[in-house]
């Protein structure tokens, strides 16, 4: 794929959920789970005489992203109006920000570094602009096609969302997913962003390929989505070109239940959006001593807190990076340590196991990390440094606790899961083994590699119950007998 | 012939005072007010929207029996008349359009719930040229209102029915909404008086816009007592409203002195009297002067030049806003509606729009779409807000050296039917004195200048920033002086 010269950029819409209430009035900013047009008002419904008055929260939210993107912050506020009709925008306008005449986006010209490849790669920021969500169409059968009628909710209408917008940087869908990664990471650290709501973050990927035409790829909602719909795109688009097709220039729509782009419209001009700036909301400036409180505040960094984390707790460059992609994975960590120590190892099993299992799952973070607490991870720590459980029995405990939801101790009682360190108890089944393996004690008493396939035997009989250091001492000592040697 | 009660003469802030004194007055008095209209409005047609009188009446029991509890209210069962852009909550809000014709709007504007809370009671929603754009009254996608000095010549616009209730005396005083004169035109039209305050100073929130960056709220009223009582009432900070200004406890009661507060400098705009003035307007408007000079006041001319560029620069940019604020109008939450059966939202847009907008709005939107657009945003808009600073910069410059300027309210008398609307260019030259205060955002006040031939003539005073107190002290100054106040028009002349 490397040969394709691929030029990628990304527009991020992210609402702000730690708002109380919306962009420009005072309904409540949490809409979700809301009987359909309950969470609305004369402003964010557009109704005849209402005006907008902007939430300074939202401000500062789009200033601290400013600064944690490293971007050169606007000296005064405008706010522009973008016309189009569309049912989901009640005024027929969108209140946003626009970079041209009389207009200007907060933040301009930043940056974010993503990990590629074991190096570091700088991705060029081209905009923040802070403007307002629409309301959601609803379609009532799930699907345009099928739906006899259309239905709209507005309680989403005038939500404070930031649209952040790449340069064209980004060289594969990996690199892609990475910077989603990051940026989710950056704005989960702000504490302004719940990445994990539904809608809350949403993806417009552009790419195009030499040769070809620039393809907008809409509607796609999660960092590993952005991945896959990219590599779809490279390989239809790679197709076409091959067999001397025309790639072109059009937007497409990401189906996540299909995994494939659909061709949305065929873009034959610039949709011309009449931007001026919106005469309801006059021009704000924007103190440097407002700027300088805020980037007073700015709270710790992934950037930062990775390096702390290896610093701080000897972790590897890979287990920091992987814990800190995720704010709540990263605090998950730093409290089981906080809770019983033994950073690395506990480092190890939340990327290598926990993060595993949630992912192949698929459940939120945010939830296991409410199923398996720090404390029942430090237990199942606890037990395993005290050679109650090994390992490997770590390692089958835990999906059981996230998939059941019990409690660590009754699952290693209930599944007999206790580590046999009895050397009695061992020493019968060693027998059995030796008993009814002749050819595998011949071959051990030659070579002592292959003493490790009786190990597995005797873990075999117990289920991986056996303590592995002791059986493998036993069983040495066991063939030490046979072979007469003291 | 019938005999009213003579409370309807009473102007509103003398009503007031009798209210307080004696709360069952107020019964007699609304009975009264509907006895005019049941008489009158047949010829003049000033409301879209009249409250009956049964409901009216409760309202003015409930204001009755907060005087008795010692209730202070400044507007306490004063009838108060609304143009039909300001949304009134329950009560039918249209703005003279097809489009909004059965919207009843969930909320009050802040002016009404001022107005109310002050014991203000709204009485009806008056004509208008539909969303504000005209300056006669015939845009409204209803019905013609009619000038009571002569039912043959039109009101001015376009708050063209709140000038006529309160001149035919349908109510005691009314709100307008001024974009580019809407208040001052007819109120000059009809011999009474009104006001486009400050940018700013009165809050916009539940005024359906037309042109943002220009308009405002402003009182309607037969004189300058009544206009400074409702200004009070309805100036001052509103954080709903973004374009409000930061000032509170205004009371322009203050300003209604005999005599000068300061030595006022007045200048006239030598562009406003030389081309396409009417001779009878210049012989009022010099006589107007004349007032202003036997009480020590001096009169001088200037000249700005740039001034001649106000009127297209004024259009661009109401008509570009107009585009944007107009575009809400779809048929789908609220309005005039079609079927959407089988049909792409396009088509309903453009079924709904062709048939929901009258002409004149349609034109402004069409204009305004084309000057906002790519390639062209630069020529024009951009353009004319440059225009528009340099006049606000001359302005500011005057001002330095004077206290007030003064213009004929409109170059010429009020039109008959249709004389107008035959020639648009015509049309929209009677707005060019008014126009500036929009651009500049300065308040402008327009008070009768004297009665020529039955018909009256207005006269503009426009001050520097937040002056209001000071144009109604000279307003005030000059209806004493000449006697032009509470005047009765020829058409209920009969009546009250
Ligand atoms: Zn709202």
């Amino acid at each position: 794929m490397s040969n394709l010269d691929i030029k990628i950029g990304l527009e991020v819409h992210t609402q702000i959920t730690s708002l109380k209430t919306k962009l420009f009035c005072s309904c409540p900013s949490d809409y979700r789970g809301k009987p359909p047009n309950t969470n609305v008002c004369p402003v964010c419904l557009g109704l005849p005489g209402a005006l907008p008055v902007v939430n300074i929260e939202a401000i500062r939210a789009a200033l601290m992203v400013a600064l944690a993107l490293k971007c050169e912050i606007s000296d005064v506020l405008v706010f522009t109006r973008k016309h189009y009709f569309y049912p989901d925008l009640p005024k027929n306008y969108q209140i946003s920000q626009y970079d041209g005449p009389g207009s200007i986006p907060i933040a301009k010209n930043g940056y974010i570094v993503i990990g590629v490849d074991g190096g570091l790669k700088k991705v060029r920021i081209r905009r923040i602009n802070i403007e307002e969500d629409p309301g959601k169409i609803v379609y009532p059968t799930g699907s345009l096609l099928t739906s006899k009628y259309t239905l709209i909710d507005y309680n989403r209408s005038g939500i404070a969302l930031l649209e952040i917008v790449s340069e064209p940087d980004l060289r594969s869908p990996k690199e892609a997913r990475a910077f989603i990664d990051k940026l989710r990471s950056i704005l989960e650290h702000l504490g302004l962003v719940n990445t994990e709501l539904e809608g809350a973050l949403r993806v417009d990927a552009n790419i195009s390929l030499a040769g070809g035409s620039r393809v907008e790829i809409k509607n796609i909602s999660s960092a590993k989505d952005v991945e896959r719909a990219l590599t779809y795109e490279i390989i239809r688009q790679s197709k076409a070109l091959e067999t001397g097709e025309k790639v072109r220039r059009e937007t497409r729509h990401w189906d996540a239940i299909r995994k494939v782009t659909v061709p949305l419209r065929v873009k034959e001009f610039e949709e011309d959006y009449r931007y001026f700036p919106d005469p309801d909301l006059p021009p704000v400036k924007i103190s440097l001593k407002l700027i300088e409180e805020i980037y007073q505040k700015l709270p710790e960094l992934p950037d930062q807190r990775i390096e702390r984390f290896i610093k701080t707790y000897g972790l590897s460059d890979y287990l920091a990076t992987v814990l800190v992609s995720e704010k709540v994975l990263a605090d998950y960590f730093e409290e089981c340590v906080k809770y019983c120590g033994n950073p690395e190892i506990i480092g190890n099993i939340v990327v290598n196991d926990f993060k595993r299992w949630v992912d192949e799952m698929d459940i939120e973070v945010s939830k296991a990390v409410k199923i398996l607490t720090p404390n029942q991870l430090c237990q199942l720590v606890y037990m395993l440094n005290n050679n109650i459980i090994n390992i490997k029995i770590l390692k089958e405990i835990i999906p059981k606790v996230l998939k059941y939801n019990k409690d660590v101790n009754t699952i290693v009682y209930e599944e007999n899961y206790i580590d046999i360190s009895n050397e009695e108890v061992l020493m019968r089944i060693i027998d059995e083994v030796i008993k009814e393996n002749p050819k595998a004690v011949k071959d051990a008493l030659i070579n002592p590699k292959a003493v490790n396939y009786l190990v597995g035997q005797v873990m075999k009989k117990t289920r991986g119950r056996a303590n592995p250091e002791l059986t493998n001492k036993l069983i040495i000592k066991k063939l030490k007998e046979l072979s007469g040697t003291p | 012939m019938i005999i009213l009660s003579k409370l309807i003469r009473k102007g509103a802030t003398e009503l007031v005072e009798l209210f307080k004194s004696d709360p069952r007055l107020i019964e007699e008095y609304i009975v009264s007010v509907y006895e005019v209209i049941d008489r009158v409005e047949d010829l003049v047609r000033s409301y879209i929207t009249l409250r009956p009188l049964n409901e009216v009446l409760a309202d003015g029991a409930k204001v009755r029996e907060t005087l008795t509890n010692g209730f202070k209210g400044r507007l306490a069962g004063l009838l108060v008349a609304v143009k039909d852009v300001i949304v009134t909550k329950n009560l039918r809000t249209t703005c003279a359009s097809k489009i909004l014709y059965d919207f009843i709007p969930p909320y009050n504007a802040t002016v009404i719930e001022r107005i109310i809370g002050e014991g203000g009671i709204v009485v009806g929603k008056t004509n208008m040229d539909e969303f504000a754009m005209g300056s006669t009254t015939e845009n409204s996608a209803f019905f013609k209102t009619r000038n009571p000095w002569d039912l043959d010549r039109v009101p001015g616009g376009s708050s063209g029915g709140s000038a006529v209730a309160v001149a035919a005396y349908e109510a005691s005083i009314a709100l307008g909404s001024d974009t580019g004169g809407s208040i001052r035109v007819p109120a000059a039209y009809t011999g009474i008086v009104g006001i486009k305050p400050t940018y700013g100073l009165v809050s916009r929130y539940g005024l359906i816009s037309y042109g943002t960056s220009l308009e405002q709220i402003g009182p309607m009223a037969r004189n300058v007592s009544d206009l400074a009582l409702l200004l009070s009432v309805i100036a001052g900070y509103d954080p709903h409203d973004s374009t409000s200004l930061k000032v509170r406890d205004l009371n322009y009661m203050e300003f209604l002195k005999p005599t000068p507060m300061k030595k006022y400098r007045i200048a006239i705009i030598r562009e406003c009297v030389s081309e396409g003035v009417d001779n009878t307007v210049l012989t009022a408007f010099n006589r107007s002067l004349r007032r202003f000079e036997e009480e020590g006041l001096e009169v001088l001319e200037v000249s700005i030049p740039i001034i001649k560029y106000a009127l297209p620069a004024y259009y661009i940019i109401a008509m570009a806003e107009a585009s944007s604020n107009l575009a809400r109008y779809d048929g789908i939450r609220y309005g005039y509606h079609v079927s959407v059966e089988g049909r792409t939202w396009d088509e309903v847009y453009t079924e709904v729009r062709s048939e929901g907008f009258g002409l004149e709005v349609k034109k402004r939107i069409l204009l305004g779409t084309f000057v906002l657009s790519a390639g062209y945003y630069d020529q024009y808009y951009l353009k004319a807000s440059k225009i528009r600073k340099l006049l606000y910069d001359e302005f500011m410059k005057l001002f330095k050296e004077v206290d007030v300027v003064v213009t004929p309210t409109t170059p010429t008398t009020p039109p008959r039917f249709g004389e107008a609307l035959t020639d648009p260019l015509k049309l929209y030259l009677l707005d060019t004195y008014t126009v500036v205060a929009n651009l500049t955002g300065l308040p402008a006040i327009s008070i009768p200048s004297d009665i020529v031939n039955d018909v009256p003539v207005g006269l503009q005073l426009i001050g520097p920033r937040l002056s209001e107190g000071y144009l109604i002290n000279l307003a005030y100054i000059h209806e004493l002086k000449s006697g032009l106040k509470d005047l009765v028009p020829t058409a209920v002349s009969g009546y009250v």
